[in-house]
């Protein structure tokens, strides 16, 4: 690609070098902890799934039977799998009797090691086999269809009742959205469970369970067939059940899902310990199952100001690159994310944006940039809303970005209307077919506004990310100097689902997942 | 014969200008003229577009037009419409409860806390119940504020706590009795079916279970809140969008003094 910025490479390079002594200082207390959702999602690999009669999911049953009993260091795949040895249970077996109150862990004689890994070893491939197949029939699907060219047209349901929630995003499909986004209840990503089961109740948006996974990819290929593209299907991998929403969006063939590194520390205060060993489990699961994530920075400017922290959007970006490799995960699944969050009576501002989202495409060449719209600055003046989406659309078109949240003329006001979304549609669709190939005409002025803004925000990024190299990311965090939040590293939400490993851990999933893709 | 947009024969109205016969404006004095926009769960045809222009005669718009028509699926239907509103109010005997306070900038603030109160005040904010929004409460409270008014962080006189989103009311509560709040604001950004309203009733029902309604100046805000509605929920006042933190930091200062509260 030529750049249009003459950006600083050198800068750069440096920069990623940060990024990257960053992440290898937290990769070493990744490798050494696991925490219960991990260990969920151990067990949903393996099968089990259901809850008890206090309708608590199996996956949370077995996890606590192990924590209380002190053993979840081993790892559930050890402890299931020494049943197993014992028994001849499946794993689902095994789970419903600890249920049941009819099996004890601790208490099941505790077979070498080669043999627990015989007995979990069929049950690992036939998961793996069934991502493989997801993943195969969405190549399927790509090569019948093709795919699109340009931003994919990304949109988000809200009902809280997942049938509702079908009715909207089929229409949307068929007004030419290319990726659905069924937006989790408020609070969901503070639960330390996943809900089961088929929901219709929610605020703000729809439970996110296994169960309604499947009801809407089963509607989004149906939709998909009957206009010949493959529509996506999006979900929120963040929260206290990060890993756990990975797994079942891996076996549910989903397609897209957020997974920030940091995202949950900042904005839903979980624990930056927890937060940072879930995020790894599941980018390797999002990795192996094609899927692409998208990360968070466009919140960063929700609450911090986007002319003045844009550079905070960018060390960010890095810094999720670089997590995100250590997952084994490969740039062309790399949505990093960022928005066009600027004060619009400040003037020079669409220059700005332009030179951020340019940037961004520059320095992440291979990454599929998730842009997000302007939300800040809407005002409930719906008319001058759809004018702001269309500048918003219009630095997407000319910067290449790939996967488009398009900005509703009523934000601020509901969640979207069946026609509120139509509408964004059009306003969409319009903009990326008449200015089509305008980015590759334009050159930017040698020394102009956009080339000095985009120079200035990297060396400022670069220098954040030498000041986070020197204090370790924990501490940087602690200190608010990412989204003006401060975390403290033993504060927050779920610290007590953080457990050392033991000598003798097994994750088969780790092992057979990373840095490997189904189906290829 | 089209009722359309450039229709200018049915001038027959009186065009003076009369408050107790208010009607929205388009272009002539009293041709009450609006417009709106809705979907209907019907196919996109002559029949659904009837359907269109006799719900917006029962909205009661006279000679509606349906300017634009379009299926959003095949069941579902977005129509524009325009008419003339049959309908008028009485301006003149409207009134409206406001925030009555004369709004201070954050020096003033902080002088009429010192020589009234002569101690920092505390106020404790968060996004209360489901709502993840932190939009709202960040813009009153965070230090750099919004739009150029600085929120509550930045004043001197006042130590400011963002407990941030999702908080729920009891636990709003419990910080607000600990970290001995003077003023507790609660904002409320995005809500659907409501549930704001809800939410905002339940901490004061919880206030007034525990005897403590008395013990806070307690304050709304967010898109959707009036100050006439925050005070038939129970609140002391209610802040809507475009005012900022010097307008809720004046007020509940003042309320303060008012209630002889030091």
């Amino acid at each position: 690609m030529e750049s249009k910025l003459n950006l600083n490479m050198e800068l750069v390079a440096k920069a990623r070098a940060s990024a990257s002594k960053i992440a290898d200082d937290v990769q070493e207390f990744i490798d050494v902890h696991t925490t219960v959702a991990v260990e969920r999602t151990v067990c949903r690999l393996l099968g089990i799934d259901g809850v008890n009669d206090m309708d608590v999911p199996l996956p949370n049953v077995v996890v606590d039977h192990l924590q209380e009993r002190g053993l979840l260091a081993g790892g559930a795949a050890f402890y299931v799998g020494n049943a197993m040895a014992e028994y001849g249970l499946t794993p689902q077996q095994t789970a419903e009797k600890i249920a049941a109150g009819e099996l004890d862990l601790a208490k099941v004689p505790v077979h070498p090691a080669d043999e627990v890994r015989a007995a979990v070893d069929p049950i690992v491939n036939a998961t793996l086999e069934r991502i493989n197949k997801n993943v195969g029939q969405r190549n399927e699907f790509l090569n019948e269809f093709g795919d699109k060219e340009g931003p994919y047209l990304y949109i988000i349901v809200a009902t809280g009742n997942i049938y509702e929630d079908i009715i909207q995003a089929k229409a949307g499909a068929k007004q030419g959205a290319d990726i659905i986004a069924v937006i989790r209840t408020t609070g969901q990503s503070l639960l330390d469970y996943v809900p089961y089961g088929a929901t219709t109740e929610g605020f703000g948006g729809t439970y996110a369970t296994q169960e309604n996974f499947r009801l809407m990819r089963a509607a989004l290929d149906e939709v998909g067939k009957e206009q010949g593209r493959y529509i996506r299907l999006c979900n929120y991998c963040s929260g206290l059940c990060m890993p756990e929403i990975a797994a079942m969006g891996a076996l549910e063939r989903l397609d897209v899902m957020l997974n920030d590194a940091l995202y949950g520390i900042l904005f839903r205060d979980i624990n930056m310990q927890r937060t940072i060993v879930d995020q790894y489990f599941s980018r390797i699961i999002n990795g192996y199952a094609g899927v692409i994530i998208n990360t968070g920075e466009d919140n960063y400017l929700t609450t911090d100001d986007a002319i003045t922290s844009a550079h905070t959007v960018l060390a960010s970006q890095f810094l999720n690159e670089a997590f995100a490799l250590r997952a084994g995960m490969r740039e062309e699944q790399m949505g990093l994310g960022h928005a066009f969050e600027m004060d619009p009576s400040v003037e020079n501002t669409f220059l700005y944006e332009l030179a951020q989202a340019q940037m961004a495409r520059e320095i992440f060449p291979k990454a599929p940039l998730k842009y997000m719209p302007p939300t800040k600055f809407m005002t409930g003046n719906i008319f001058r809303g759809h004018i702001q989406d269309a500048l918003f659309n219009m630095v997407a078109i000319l910067t290449g970005q790939r996967l488009q949240l398009l900005g509703m003329m009523t934000e601020a006001i509901h969640t979207p209307f069946m026609s509120d979304r139509a509408l964004a549609i059009e306003n969409a669709q319009y903009i990326f077919r008449t200015m089509k190939d305008l980015g590759a005409e334009l050159t930017y002025k040698d020394g102009g506004i956009i080339q000095s803004r985009a120079n200035d925000v990297l060396t400022k990024a670069t220098d954040l990310l030498g000041e986070i190299e020197e204090l370790g990311l924990f501490t940087t965090i602690e200190k608010g100097i990412f989204a003006d939040v401060k975390r403290p590293k033993d504060g927050g939400k779920g610290l007590g689902g953080v457990v050392i490993k033991s000598a003798e851990y097994f994750n088969p999933f780790i092992e057979r997942m990373k840095g490997k893709v189904a189906a290829e | 014969m089209s009722s359309g947009l450039y229709n200018t024969h049915k001038n027959d109205f009186d065009t003076t200008l009369d408050l107790t016969k208010l009607k929205p404006y388009g272009d002539t004095m009293n041709d009450g003229k609006v417009q709106t926009s809705f979907t209907l769960p019907v196919k996109d045809d002559a029949r659904g577009e009837e359907a269109a222009r006799q719900i917006a005669k029962k909205m009661g718009l006279e000679e509606p037009n349906v300017a634009f028509h379009q299926a959003l699926d095949k069941e579902f239907t977005f129509y524009v419409v325009y008419g003339s509103c049959v309908h008028s109010v009485n301006y003149e005997e409207i009134h409206v409860v406001t925030v009555e306070s004369d709004v201070m900038s954050m020096e003033e603030t902080n002088e009429y806390i010192q020589k009234n109160i002569g101690r920092k005040v505390v106020m404790v904010g968060a996004s209360t119940g489901t709502d993840a929004h932190t939009v709202g409460i960040d813009a009153i409270m965070n230090r750099k504020g919004f739009a150029g008014h600085y929120g509550l962080e930045r004043y001197d006189m006042i130590e400011a706590y963002n407990l941030g989103s999702q908080i729920p009311n009891e636990e709003f509560i419990r910080k607000g009795l600990e970290l001995n709040a003077d003023v507790l604001l609660v904002s409320q950004t995005v809500t659907q079916k409501d549930v704001h309203i809800q939410n905002l009733t339940e901490l004061i029902e919880l206030l007034e279970a525990e005897g403590l309604r008395d013990r806070f100046i307690v304050v709304c805000g967010g898109a959707r809140v009036t100050h006439e509605l925050a005070k038939e929920l129970g609140y002391d006042a209610g802040f809507g969008s475009g005012t900022y933190a010097d307008d809720v930091a004046s007020f509940a200062v003042a309320e303060m003094v008012k209630r002889g509260i030091k």
